[in-house]
């Protein structure tokens, strides 16, 4: 794909992601929990119900609609979390090094042993479903690949001198790690952190498929599908839309993802795909 | 002369490609090489020289192509063959040595095999042969125990020991032409004499002829019989190499010249001190205007500025490329 | 190569061990824990219940006591007893290994069979056609939801075409393995496709390709006998990574298929608050995963000869 293509599709997209869960209560035609009429159960899409409605009646399209915000809350919140604790972690790591060095490694290590949806879906068993242990789970099991990019900068900055330099004109840890260091290294981090971002909103809706995110009636695209798997003989399309929607926000994710790291992070092309 | 030499290089052009533009990197290069020869292409790091070796075994790659000019292989425009039998010469007829050692050998692949496939490729052997031959062609190049460094792979051996594979490599099926770009410029010192000497000896026991490459001029002055200096894309000057310290005459082939620690007649000569020449190599998109050398030269005139400078035979076997030559 | 092996496996050791204390730590220790989890939302928990499960898990001695005990019957493989089905939690898992590893390898297998020649296809003309494609399919199906993919393709090829089984195990054959196998291996595919394509793209411009050129090899043997054993590193690297990965996603599409795997014995779990099987299937899982990281590392030395065991 030509170079600023995929950085162009994906900017749209994830735009509009955000733009139609920003005006939800503006583009939805109903209330996406309350308004269930059972009279109107099972609709397929037509001039008056654009997606069809589900068993109870309500319109998928609206619930679709307010599914980008809940979606998006997570995909964004969760991925903040791991980029501030892998960061963090990584950063300090790789300036201090030592015993709290290999705490973090261990740490690291421990988070690449557990697949992360397993970790996410433990810790959503203990800490029930619901949008803040959502984002706990999600926030907490995704920043290993952040750390170590964190860190890897860090130490090759430090092997350059810089760090020297700086000490040397009499800057604190902190001062050194914020100001020479993060701006250093945030065109990797802002990269790996737009395809966590997918990711997290794939990992909110499987977990939401699973029953264990967002519960029914909440209209999250993961729990929309949990529903439409019970449904797909009599009412197919209930399958297809929140699939959609998840598919062209991750999508608007990934591509601008690649789109952003031509730009900010040129040498890891060869590096990685 | 009888026929038509070896290799005849005519008004090579070397087009790069930069999308937008196109800029020739090499312009208006001409060489011959005979049977047996040995011809040395000079110059600074971005002359050209490398990448009209490209050209002669075919292997210029996106961005550079040729633009024109005629490159005959005994008689034979080799540009316009097709590629099977391009293929067919090329390694076969005319084989090639890199400057890196270390990464012009597949690192997952043992050498005997890498040796063997030349072979496999060109003789029509079986693998077993082929191995069986591989190991002839090791000890040819003096490694020792080449029956079990066959089984190694390029990381176990020692630079001038890939170097020696690859030399066993090109002149596997018995090429009438060596192509060596560079061939000791990674290896230490010690080891590059006796890689040069190995060259030397392999070469003229098979008559085989050897074009060699480097920024070197006393290494290529030493190995060959003819020396062409290139300068940003050009040969400003081409002499049998007993005349070039003798009796150069391009400023630019005087200052490789001088910039070369020499005992003996340069010290009688009264220039202890080594001179390198001022300025830098020009940006292959920026050549200057006129003759290309002409922001450095010292003897530089109006004319130098404005028109570039015809070649210029001198005798039977030299020219030269410059307004003021002596 | 044996020392190196045994060293590998000591490695893993410590990891083993934390995974085994933070999954005790979150479903034992965790103030609460049982309560919270134990409420499902049907109400609250009958008191009596709660205690019987506190004095299961032997809630009343001191933690360490508790995590000692722990780790000596998991040594024994004593993974506990389902609180759901009475059953002792390493047969349960024992009888859902099968279907779970079948599912995996049939998914990298599809993965790998589509995905290596796409990228290498892809990466022999930068630019043209198949590329573009190529990688427009590769983007979308790392964007897809398995589940969704899964119900997409259920809906076609086994309510609207009939020509495959819609969900279930049935008798393990293979026409019940091919659904959950490709909306599992879509993902792996894609992946494999770009990293197939980065690998070769960079190899292609390496030195001892030229090398390879200037021996006048045709460039069909110059893939086959130089380009293909340097790219599959790197493609090695992928699978063993998406090996991990498809462990965990496998929950879902186990799930979506009604596939009696580790992974819908694991959402069944949590679902019910069985936390021995919870734990046990957690902890089978990272075991397989380091496993399989284990393999893979053997498997670079016999393919990169730079890596060797010393």
């Amino acid at each position: 794909m030509k170079l600023g293509t995929s950085l162009i599709i994906g900017g749209l997209l994830f735009t509009l992601a955000i733009v139609v869960g920003l005006l939800a209560p503006w583009l939805a035609h109903t209330d996406p929990v309350m308004d269930a009429n059972l009279m109107n159960a099972e609709e397929p899409p037509s001039w008056m119900w654009w997606f069809g409605t589900d068993a109870q009646g309500r319109d998928i399209y609206s619930r679709v609609v307010y599914g980008a915000r809940i979606s998006l809350t997570v995909g964004i919140v969760s991925q903040l979390v791991n980029s501030v604790i892998g960061v963090t972690l990584g950063l300090s790591a790789g300036y201090f090094g030592g015993w709290w060095d290999d705490i973090v490694n261990g740490l690291t290590n421990l988070m690449l042993a557990i697949p992360s949806l397993i970790f996410a879906l433990a810790i959503m068993a203990v800490l029930g479903p619901g949008l803040t242990s959502l984002l706990i789970a999600l926030g907490l099991t995704n920043w290993s690949f952040t750390c170590r990019i964190a860190r890897a900068s860090t130490l090759s900055l430090k092997s350059q001198g810089y760090v020297q330099a700086a000490r040397v004109l009499g800057y604190g840890d902190l001062r050194i790690m914020i100001t020479q260091l993060l701006p250093n290294m945030l065109g990797p981090i802002i990269v790996i952190g737009t395809l966590g971002m997918g990711s997290a909103v794939l990992a909110e809706a499987s977990l939401s498929f699973l029953g264990l995110g967002i519960r029914p009636p909440y209209p999250s695209w993961g729990s929309m599908l949990s529903e439409a798997r019970d449904q797909i003989t009599t009412a197919p399309w209930l399958s297809v839309f929140p699939g959609l929607a998840i598919f062209l926000t991750v999508l608007g994710l990934n591509l601008l993802g690649d789109g952003l790291r031509d730009i900010l992070d040129p040498q890891s092309r060869s590096r990685r795909t | 002369m009888t026929g038509p030499a070896l290799i005849d290089v005519e008004d090579l052009r070397i087009d790069l490609n930069l999308g937008s533009s196109r800029v020739a990197a090499v312009e208006g290069v001409s060489f011959h090489i005979d049977r047996g020869e040995t011809f040395g292409l000079v110059g600074e790091s971005g002359c050209g020289k490398s990448i009209t070796a490209l050209a002669l075994i075919g292997l210029l790659r996106r961005p550079l192509s040729v633009g024109a000019g005629a490159i005959r292989f005994e008689g034979r425009e080799i540009q316009n063959l097709p590629a099977v039998e391009q293929r067919t010469l090329r390694g076969n007829r005319i084989a090639m040595i890199f400057q890196e050692p270390m990464t012009a050998l597949n690192p997952v692949s043992p050498v005997g095999r890498q040796i063997a496939e030349m072979f496999v490729l060109h003789g029509g052997k079986s693998w077993r042969d082929a191995n069986r031959l591989a190991v002839e062609a090791l000890a040819s190049v003096r490694v020792p125990a080449p029956e079990r460094r066959v089984k190694d792979y390029p990381h176990q051996l020692s630079g001038g020991m890939r170097q020696r594979v690859m030399i066993a490599i090109a002149l596997a099926c018995g090429p009438d032409l060596l192509i060596a770009d560079e061939p000791t410029t990674a290896l230490d010192v010690t080891v590059q004499a006796e890689i040069i000497e190995l060259m030397r000896n392999l070469c003229a026991a098979r008559g085989t002829a050897v074009l060699m490459i480097s920024h070197d001029l006393g290494l290529v002055a030493n190995f060959c019989r003819r020396v062409a200096v290139m300068y940003a894309g050009r040969i400003v000057e081409q002499r049998s190499s007993d005349d070039i310290f003798r009796a150069c005459s391009h400023p630019y082939t005087q200052g490789l010249v001088d910039s070369l620690p020499r005992l003996g007649s340069r010290a009688r000569l009264g220039r202890s001190r080594l001179r390198e020449i001022a300025g830098v190599v020009p940006a292959i998109t920026n050549f200057p205007s006129g003759c290309r050398f002409n922001p450095r030269c010292a003897q530089a005139t109006e004319v130098c500025r404005t028109t570039a400078p015809e070649t210029t035979m001198l005798g039977a076997d030299g020219l030269v490329r410059c307004h003021h030559h002596a | 190569m044996l020392s190196f092996l045994i060293r590998r496996i000591l490695q893993t050791v410590p990891i083993v061990l934390a995974v085994v204390l933070v999954i005790f730590v979150l479903f034992s220790v965790v103030p609460g824990s049982i309560a919270s989890t134990a409420d499902d939302g049907r109400g609250p928990t009958d008191p009596q219940v709660v205690e019987r499960m506190k004095k299961q898990l032997g809630l009343d001695d001191p933690v360490y006591i508790r995590f000692g005990k722990y780790i000596a019957s998991l040594a024994k493989g004593d993974f506990g007893t389902s609180f759901r089905t009475r059953e002792p939690v390493t047969s349960m898992i024992a009888k859902r290994m099968w279907p779970t590893l079948q599912l995996i390898f049939a998914a990298i297998a599809f993965a790998i069979a589509i995905g290596v020649p796409l990228g290498f296809i892809a990466a022999l003309r930068p630019g043209g056609i198949v590329d573009t494609v190529s990688m427009v399919v590769a983007v979308s199906g790392l964007s897809i939801a398995k589940f969704w993919l899964g119900l997409l393709l259920m809906y076609v090829f086994a309510l609207k075409l009939g020509w495959l089984p819609s969900f279930g195990y049935g008798d393990g054959g293979l026409k019940y393995l091919i659904l959950p196998a490709v909306s599992l291996g879509v993902s792996p595919m894609a992946l494999l496709a770009r990293t197939t394509r980065a690998a070769v793209l960079e190899i292609m411009t390496a030195d001892f390709v030229r090398t390879a050129r200037s021996k006048g090899m045709s460039e069909t043997r110059l893939v086959r006998w130089h380009v293909m054993r340097n790219a599959l590193v790197l493609i090695l690297t992928t699978v063993g990574l998406q090996f991990g990965a498809l462990m965990g996603q496998a929950v879902v599409v186990e799930k979506l298929f009604s596939w009696p795997g580790i992974g819908s014995l694991l959402v069944d779990s949590v679902l019910q608050r069985d936390i021995p099987a919870v734990q046990g299937s957690i902890l089978v899982v990272v075991l397989f995963f380091l496993t399989i990281n284990t393999l893979i590392d053997v498997l670079y030395g016999v393919i990169d000869p730079r890596i060797r065991y010393a």
